[in-house]
């Protein structure tokens, strides 16, 4: 009885542990945001002909590894080896071409000048600092015809995967059904080229290691010596200066109890501003996890507090510095407005 | 020597939730249409008796404005002898609660994110209060579950 229980337990450990094929890997860590057929999504496209026939399966292992920090894309370092050589392998099974083996050979050039060719060249898509596109993915971020934001290249997770060779080849070839073209084609040398890969090599030392959480209160809170409805009122006018729309006011227990018999002590205030609204969706579409605004109000031991979440806080939650930038101001906003209304 | 053997087959199922738990936002894909996955949706909230409170119109907010947007709607969802005594005891919660899940639509397909229930120990650290948090994370995961599989 001990044996046959020893050789159950050994079975069901072992189908634990066994590891699944690509595809299910992929479907489990990847296909959320990158669709199920690479289509891209909240991700960008990964069964792009060009994308697949000019990057080598060691940059896709490594990007899989250490992801980029602050650009949405989280690292899988928990994955095995062969775990992420088996999604490649699956990511892969998407291009008819071989898979190119570039050199790991450092590429020298002068960065000054490769500088220079960047601004001129690069910088309009990439960003001054190589920041990379706006936005994530193809997810209200941009029409949907248009196959990619431009990668940041200044990126310590783009640079740790990409080596000097792959960059160079896809300057010289740029890369079709995207807007990234061939730089040979628009009249820019080889040894033009050698200069700005040594120019963003030479970013490594400074770029994105990852995204610093400070660590910051999960929620604002104020308190006002008025009472409830006084409060409330000099809240809405304090969001309306701030060039919110009020969008709705309702108690706490709004839809929970029969209408009359919520709390009166507890009440929300909603409210919008659209085109940060609107601005904020493109940079991240999970953004809505703290959306619409607003803020609670409770009444208790004759004080009322108001209460909203920190989006500074909350968006350390989703590795993208864009979304970070934003959730500052909001926090810096959600400040001045709390203050104003609990003067 | 056979409970030794347990204790490790135990430790190994518990492996992946463990992971899940540390997850700060989860998110799922559904094959379903938008609307489709927003009746699944509201039917799992309700399926495991929690209130479903409202549903914010984002994309119709934002077309009103003269914005092009793809669906976007956030849905509310508790229990009020959980939210009452919460934030009766603790009002910094009221900012976190009613749940909420944000569901929108990418091409043919619908997104459904969620802010993992587990890390709200952050916003207060009541001992007590993790196995509800715990069990919020099971029934958001569950609910999830529903609309990946169109169910």
């Amino acid at each position: 009885m001990n044996k046959f229980l020893l050789f159950l337990l050994i079975l069901l450990q072992s189908s634990a542990w066994a590891e699944p094929a690509g595809g299910e890997l992929y479907e489990q860590h990847c296909a959320i945001c990158h669709g199920a057929d690479g289509k891209g999504g909240v991700g960008v496209p990964l069964a792009l002909e060009s994308f697949l026939e000019s990057v080598s399966d060691e940059y896709l292992s490594k990007t899989i590894h250490v992801g980029r920090p602050g650009r949405v894309m989280p690292s899988f370092a928990e994955l095995s080896e062969n775990e992420i050589n088996a999604i490649v392998q699956h990511i892969r099974g998407w291009s008819k071409k071989k898979a190119p083996v570039y050199s790991s050979q450092p590429i020298s050039g002068d960065k000054e000048e490769g500088s220079r060719l960047y601004q001129q060249k690069c910088a309009s898509c990439h960003g001054v600092d190589a920041q990379g596109g706006t936005g994530t993915g193809v997810t209200f971020s941009r029409p949907r015809d248009l196959a990619i934001i431009a990668p940041a290249l200044a990126n310590h997770g783009f640079l740790q995967s990409a080596s000097d060779e792959m960059i160079k080849q896809t300057l010289l070839h740029g890369r079709k059904e995207t807007p990234m073209i061939s730089f040979i084609e628009q009249g820019v040398t080889e040894r033009q080229i050698d200069h700005i890969v040594a120019y963003l090599r030479s970013l490594q030392g400074h770029a994105t290691k990852k995204t610093e959480g400070k660590a910051l209160p999960a929620y604002l809170k104020y308190e006002s010596e008025e009472d409830i409805e006084a409060t409330l009122a000099a809240l809405k006018k304090a969001a309306v200066g701030a060039n919110f729309r009020i969008i709705r006011e309702q108690y706490l227990e709004d839809g929970y109890v029969e209408k009359g018999k919520e709390d009166k002590k507890k009440i929300i205030l909603y409210f919008c501003n659209f085109n940060m609204l609107n601005k904020a969706l493109a940079i991240d579409p999970r953004v809505g996890l703290f959306l619409p605004c607003r803020v609670t109000l409770i009444e208790k031991d004759n004080k009322v507090s108001m209460i909203t979440i920190n989006p500074a806080a909350m968006s350390q939650r989703f590795n993208n510095d864009e979304l970070n930038k934003i959730c500052e101001e909001m926090s810096v906003l959600y400040e001045e407005i709390l203050e104003e209304a609990a003067l | 020597m056979m409970r030794a053997l347990i204790m490790i087959w135990v430790l190994v199922l518990v492996m992946p939730i463990s992971h899940a738990s540390e997850q700060n936002v989860l998110m799922i894909r559904s094959s379903q249409p938008f609307p489709e996955a927003m009746t699944t949706l509201q039917n799992a909230i309700i399926d495991r008796k929690y209130t479903l409170s409202r549903v914010q119109r984002i994309d119709v907010g934002l077309e009103k404005a003269g914005y092009e947007t793809d669906r976007y709607r956030i849905v509310f969802f508790g229990k009020l002898d959980e939210i009452k005594p919460i934030t009766d005891k603790y009002p910094e919660m009221a900012a976190f609660l009613p749940l909420k899940m944000v569901l929108f639509s990418e091409e043919e397909d619908t997104m459904l994110v969620a802010l993992n229930p587990v890390h709200l120990s952050q916003v207060v650290s009541d001992e007590s209060l993790k196995p509800l948090f715990a069990r919020w994370l099971h029934d958001v995961k569950a609910i999830m579950n529903d609309v990946r599989i169109g169910e």
